[in-house]
């Protein structure tokens, strides 16, 4: 009888959660693919199915450069935020006093309690010809003339790398804190230099924290809009601003829900790859 | 007895004060509900007609005639009553019959400037249907300390290479496209799909000068902070604002020609207040009105009626002393067909990736 009421238990208390990921998600997920067979025609919508768009973002350079775009931006996002948040996390995880760690940890995360689009146009000042970067190498003799710094790629994955890094640093340290001190200790009693420890033990057991870091900066920054539109000066498309323009300009929702739907196959591959790191408990 | 008689009588006397209190507000609608371009949403703008009026004036700002039709699809009739749109949306808007006929001789359109009437968009089948309201140029706006107002008046400048590194572009490929059209001397009026191959050839070849391509926000943002001197697709629309941060931020119309943009306001025809809504357009388009609504804190405009109360140095801001020579010089927007604008748009979309 027990086994029996269990399964209708676990259905009755997932129910309202399935009710609204398949009212909310999967439905509206169903409509969108089914939209990318649809084809804009002149003013209106032709719902004969068809590969048209798919095969339109294949043939036309725009919509593949904007792919090839965004994958350059969000994978040198994705390794400049691990390559600053490691050792943050590092020092953070056993360097700083345990005392001390939460108040340091609550600093990291303080970039996320800004507005986003204020956070980008606050970027843009600081990255201005007459901003605050420019005018510090100017002061030093780094530089004679101001640089362009805002308005170009660089200043989209300087937006990015400030965002993630923290969101890096903080799985890196829930990885690194579950690493017991007994692994290192017995690294170094065995005769391991502190470098061959972080290599042989520290780095491979902190590698979920890493994975999953990147994994969450690769399925925000890749779907991001505001960043690149703000930071980037529109000197050129990612995918995600390639979707608004068919949406906001011309209403060309078909095509939009085709590049929508690539955009989602390269999420899912991505995860496919990572699915067995996805993990904080260091196994 | 008494205390019964009195109860009555109390409830008797807050019972008609109630009826006359509702019949009050039957006949004087407390609200407007306004759906607008950003510029009505200044309290500069509408405090004087609600106090005047003892009615609060809700406004909705919108970005684009899709946005507004979009709105007006999600809501129910009656829900709005005053409109602001382009004059060049007139027709289409009046074609869903949205708008409601207005009487010619509420309106001072002997103080209107020349042109602004733009036959064939207020007036639909002899009715009027929207007043218009306030125009201006996508055309060239930049730092007059960094750029001369001479080399400014010959859009063949944009291309020097002088300028290069210093441009931002308006990203709106209608009136951009169009301006560069007129420098191949092409009328936006006459524009057909055969002459996009020379229109996109001409925006790559400004593109290695363009530092930016972005929205009225970004490419202000650029011209104030130093970062771009020449805004191509901007106006006084960009620069009246930021005048009195900085007086060097101004505007011209080349030679050439340039883009006009103009902005007319109408009533539902849906509206249940007809009258509060003809009275608080008759306020938009009145001197004081005017004057408010050309310097309003979103975005400055030339106002449509000459007669509006702005000081000299407001009028300067907007060369108003040129405005006979701009209004002849420059066409009004272009609204391409379906297949062209699909074909612009694309030519657009390379122009960006490019």
């Amino acid at each position: 009888m027990t086994q029996n009421k269990t399964p209708r238990k676990g259905w009755i208390l997932t129910g309202p959660a399935l009710i609204w990921t398949s009212i909310f998600f999967l439905a509206p997920m169903g409509m969108v693919i089914a939209y990318s067979f649809f084809r804009r025609v002149g003013g209106s919508i032709d719902t004969s199915p068809s590969l048209y768009n798919y095969q339109r973002i294949f043939d036309e350079p725009v919509f593949l450069d904007a792919l090839k775009n965004s994958l350059e931006v969000v994978l040198i996002t994705v390794v400049v935020s691990i390559l600053v948040a490691y050792p943050f996390a590092y020092i953070l995880a056993y360097r700083v006093p345990p005392k001390w760690q939460r108040p340091l940890l609550l600093l990291a995360v303080l970039p996320f309690w800004t507005s986003y689009v204020v956070r980008s146009y606050s970027w843009l000042l600081v990255l201005a010809k007459n901003g605050v970067v420019n005018g510090m190498m100017q002061t030093t003799g780094l530089i004679s003339e101001p640089v362009s710094l805002a308005n170009t790629r660089l200043a989209t994955v300087i937006g990015f790398v400030h965002f993630f890094t923290m969101l890096v640093s903080l799985t890196i340290y829930a990885s690194l804190t579950q690493i017991p001190d007994s692994y290192r200790k017995a690294a170094r009693d065995l005769g391991a230099s502190s470098p061959m420890t972080f290599l042989r033990i520290t780095l491979p057991l902190s590698m979920p924290g890493v994975v999953v870091g990147a994994f969450l900066t690769f399925v925000l920054a890749i779907g991001d809009f505001i960043t690149p539109q703000i930071l980037g000066g529109g000197q050129e498309l990612l995918l995600p601003q390639a979707i608004m323009l068919q949406v906001q300009r011309r209403g060309d929702f078909p095509l939009a829900a085709a590049l929508s739907v690539i955009l989602l196959v390269i999420v899912i591959a991505v995860y496919g790859v990572s699915a067995k790191r996805l993990t904080l408990d260091g196994k | 007895m008494k205390a019964r008689h009195r109860f009555l009588q109390s409830t008797g006397v807050l019972l008609v004060f109630m009826l006359v209190a509702a019949a009050c507000g039957d006949s004087e609608p407390t609200e407007l509900n306004a759906l607008v371009w950003c510029d009505h949403t200044d309290p500069a703008l509408l405090q004087p007609f609600e106090e005047a009026n003892n009615v609060t004036v809700n406004v909705k700002d919108y970005d684009g005639t899709g946005v507004a039709l979009g709105l007006i699809e999600q809501s129910q009739p009656g829900d709005w009553d005053v409109f602001v749109v382009d004059s060049v949306d007139v027709p289409r808007v009046v074609e869903a019959g949205l708008l409601a006929e207005l009487d010619p001789d509420d309106y001072p359109w002997d103080d209107f400037f020349a042109d602004v009437d733009l036959p064939g968009t207020h007036y639909q089948n002899d009715k009027l249907y929207a007043i218009p309201e306030k125009f201006g140029y996508n055309t060239i706006a930049f730092n007059g300390d960094n750029v001369s107002v001479d080399a400014m008046r010959d859009v063949e400048s944009l291309w020097d290479a002088e300028y290069s590194g210093r441009i931002a572009v308006y990203d709106y490929y209608i009136p951009v496209m169009e301006q560069v059209a007129i420098s191949l001397g092409i009328k936006p009026a006459d524009l057909t799909a055969a002459d996009l191959p020379a229109i996109e050839q001409r925006l790559m070849d400004l593109k290695p000068h363009v530092t930016l391509i972005g929205d009225v926000v970004t490419t202000q943002t650029a011209l104030a902070t130093g970062e771009v001197d020449i805004i191509v697709g901007g106006g006084e629309f960009v620069t009246g604002v930021l005048n009195a941060e900085n007086p060097a931020f101004d505007w011209i119309l080349p030679n050439q020609g340039g883009i006009r943009w103009q902005q007319a306001i109408g009533v539902f025809a849906d509206s249940e207040k007809q009258d509060m809504a003809t009275k608080f357009v008759q306020y938009i388009v009145s001197p004081e009105g005017q004057a408010r609504l050309a310097t309003s804190s979103c975005y400055w405009a030339m106002p449509a009626n000459s007669k509006a109360d702005l000081t000299d140095s407001e009028k300067k801001i907007l060369r108003w002393d040129e405005q006979d020579g701009f209004v002849g010089n420059s066409h009004p927007y272009f609204i391409p067909d379906a297949d062209l604008d699909a074909a612009m748009l694309d030519v657009w979309t390379r122009f960006l990736q490019g």
